[in-house]
């Protein structure tokens, strides 16, 4: 994902001279595709993201857009502030991207677990936030948030992450796209669990079960109609998400709400509790459901209860 | 005018006397808004006065019939609790009615009890501090990179040099020879809860900027020709961020809040508003 990413910046940079991109100290082996193409337009703003937001922000003032860049919890936790104050305020353009969101850093620990920012990000202001599922998603979102005026939050996974999408798949601001249809039950996830989903759908299909598939790559603008449409037309909603509590799951149950839809839902998404064990990012998801099995027996257990029934 | 890395050092028509008088009338708007609208800050304010009128009155190149003009100085006020006396110098400069200072902190004004952007001539909200001077080198780094003919002042207070944002954008400064940008510290000796001494020394200040590869230069921050000079000369050295330490007085001004922490808090009753005119020599 982060290949792609870098590839599409640079080729937007190619056709637009406001790109900036700003690193705090992290990138080898990815970044230097831009910088050794637009050295004026790259920096390295060293091991101090506070300062690198603000001068995102500046930059930004002065009519670039910019991009920050660093991993996990890194460009968004120590610089909350300058991101809250500075760029969301003032309703800058500038894209933040964290790289490894979620479990990819899972052996590293929990410094490196970015599980929180989808919720913490979710809750500024004038802030886009995305987390693309695959490289096809990663390259149309970053395109995206270029030509937007105005802040985003990007989560993107590491490196390798399979196609899922084909070929020409549609992606638009504030979209959901359809997967796959079904009527049994709406799987929506978003960001890198996609690919686990979909084995857990094809599984799923084999038992008689047709799931819907949604993969929801944006947490902010949400696509409330999809929600409400699978909740019409499918009767029951699991989430699933590489994240705690104040992710989609969390969306989806309050636009649920809101909507007066008291129908069969679960959220898959990992406990508040720090994972303290080193473990490999599939490790460390399937140790709390978040696999083919773990889906697929969500997945069950709510196209089995009464619609009004909680799973735990 | 002319694009050029150097400040105007040519006083015009304002006079040091004619500069000073504007300093005393802004302090004179600071001490009505405050004590109308039952704020803060007060001390905060009468200590950077004089720099804000020379700043505004000398030094910086801008236009209020156009505040966005592309190429015009940009100032940011880091100390972002000294709203009032910004917003008096902004008003008292043509960027809005001076009448609206009235509205100061009250209900639905867009005048807020920290500076704001949306108010005309206002570059930057601060409130939060240590956000100033990083904004500040982006500002200067694109203008640098863009060979843009701005420059960037940004006034920050003392106790925020507590923030280690700010010592992030000290380090970062220098290392991309940002020569347009230019940091004036307000140091009046106290912060909000006890004098700069005591609470986090900053002690020797002058020479941790060397230290760091910025110009340094100290100024008295109430004697209006050393200030004028001073900002006329940057940049000190080419191919360094400048830095002025401006000596100031809490309160400076008015005798009964000089160097007292208290005026970072209290409001004057209007018997002491009527003191503070009379000590002021202004009446508003």
């Amino acid at each position: 994902m982060r290949t792609a990413f870098i590839n599409q910046l640079c080729t937007l940079a190619d056709t637009d001279e406001h790109i900036w991109l700003i690193c705090g100290d992290l990138g080898y082996s990815v970044l230097e595709a831009f910088a050794d193409r637009f050295p004026s337009r790259y920096l390295n703003a060293g091991v101090a993201e506070q300062n690198m937001t603000g001068v995102a922000a500046g930059l930004a003032l002065v009519g670039k857009t910019v991009f920050t860049y660093s991993i996990a919890n890194f460009p968004i936790m120590r610089c909350l502030e300058q991101i809250r104050n500075d760029v969301c305020y003032h309703n800058l353009n500038v894209k933040i991207v964290s790289v490894g969101g979620g479990l990819a850093y899972g052996s590293h620990g929990y410094t490196h677990h970015a599980v929180e920012d989808l919720a913490i990000m979710n809750a500024l202001p004038n802030l886009i936030v995305a987390a693309p599922a695959d490289p096809i998603e990663a390259r149309a979102i970053t395109t995206i948030l270029a030509s937007h005026q105005g802040p985003a939050y990007l989560r993107l996974g590491k490196a390798g992450e399979p196609v899922l999408h084909a070929a020409g798949t549609k992606v638009e601001l504030g979209r959901a796209i359809q997967v796959a249809d079904g009527s049994d039950v709406t799987i929506i996830s978003i960001g890198g669990m996609l690919g686990t989903v979909l084995k857990a759908s094809d599984e799923l299909r084999l038992q008689g079960i047709h799931p819907r598939i949604l993969s929801m790559p944006f947490l902010t603008p949400l696509d409330t109609a999809a929600i409400l449409d699978a909740a019409e037309e499918t009767g029951a909603i699991l989430t699933v998400e590489e994240h705690g509590p104040g992710g989609i799951g969390t969306a989806v149950a309050e636009t649920l709400a809101i909507h007066g839809h008291a129908l069969a839902f679960h959220p898959l998404r990992l406990a508040k509790s720090p994972i303290k064990v080193s473990g490999t990012q599939e490790e460390l998801r399937s140790a709390q459901g978040l696999s083919v099995e773990g889906i697929v027996q969500a997945a069950e257990l709510l196209c089995r209860r009464p619609h009004s029934a909680v799973i735990r | 005018m002319s694009p050029t890395h150097r400040y105007g050092s040519d006083l015009g028509m304002n006079t040091v006397e004619r500069l000073s008088a504007f300093a005393q009338t802004l302090r004179a708007h600071a001490v009505r808004m405050v004590h109308r609208s039952r704020a803060s800050h007060l001390g905060s304010c009468l200590s950077m006065a004089d720099i804000l009128a020379c700043l505004y009155w000398n030094t910086l190149r801008i236009d209020p019939e156009h505040p966005n003009w592309q190429d015009r100085d940009r100032f940011i006020l880091s100390k972002g609790h000294g709203a009032a006396i910004i917003y008096a110098a902004l008003a008292e400069r043509g960027f809005f009615p001076v009448g609206e200072l009235k509205t100061y902190c009250e209900s639905g004004s867009r005048l807020t009890g920290h500076i704001t952007s949306g108010v005309p001539g206002v570059e930057l909200s601060s409130g939060s501090l240590g956000h100033g001077l990083p904004v500040g080198c982006g500002m200067a780094l694109g203008a640098k990179r863009g060979n843009l003919p701005f420059r960037t002042v940004v006034l920050c207070s003392d106790g925020e040099l507590d923030e280690g944002s700010n010592w992030e954008a000290i380090l970062f400064a220098p290392q991309h020879e940002l020569d347009n940008l230019l940091l004036i510290v307000d140091f009046n000796k106290i912060q909000s809860f006890g004098r700069v001494k005591e609470v986090l020394d900053l002690d020797p200040l002058a020479d941790k900027f060397r230290a760091f590869r910025w110009a340094v230069r100290e100024v008295d921050g109430h004697n209006m020709q050393q200030l004028a000079d001073t900002f006329a000369a940057v940049p000190f050295e080419q191919g360094r961020p400048s830095v002025v330490i401006a000596h100031t007085v809490k309160g400076k001004g008015v005798s009964f809040m000089e160097d007292q922490l208290a005026w970072h808090y209290k409001t004057p009753s209007a018997e002491q508003v009527e003191a503070a005119m009379r000590e002021l020599g202004v009446d508003l």
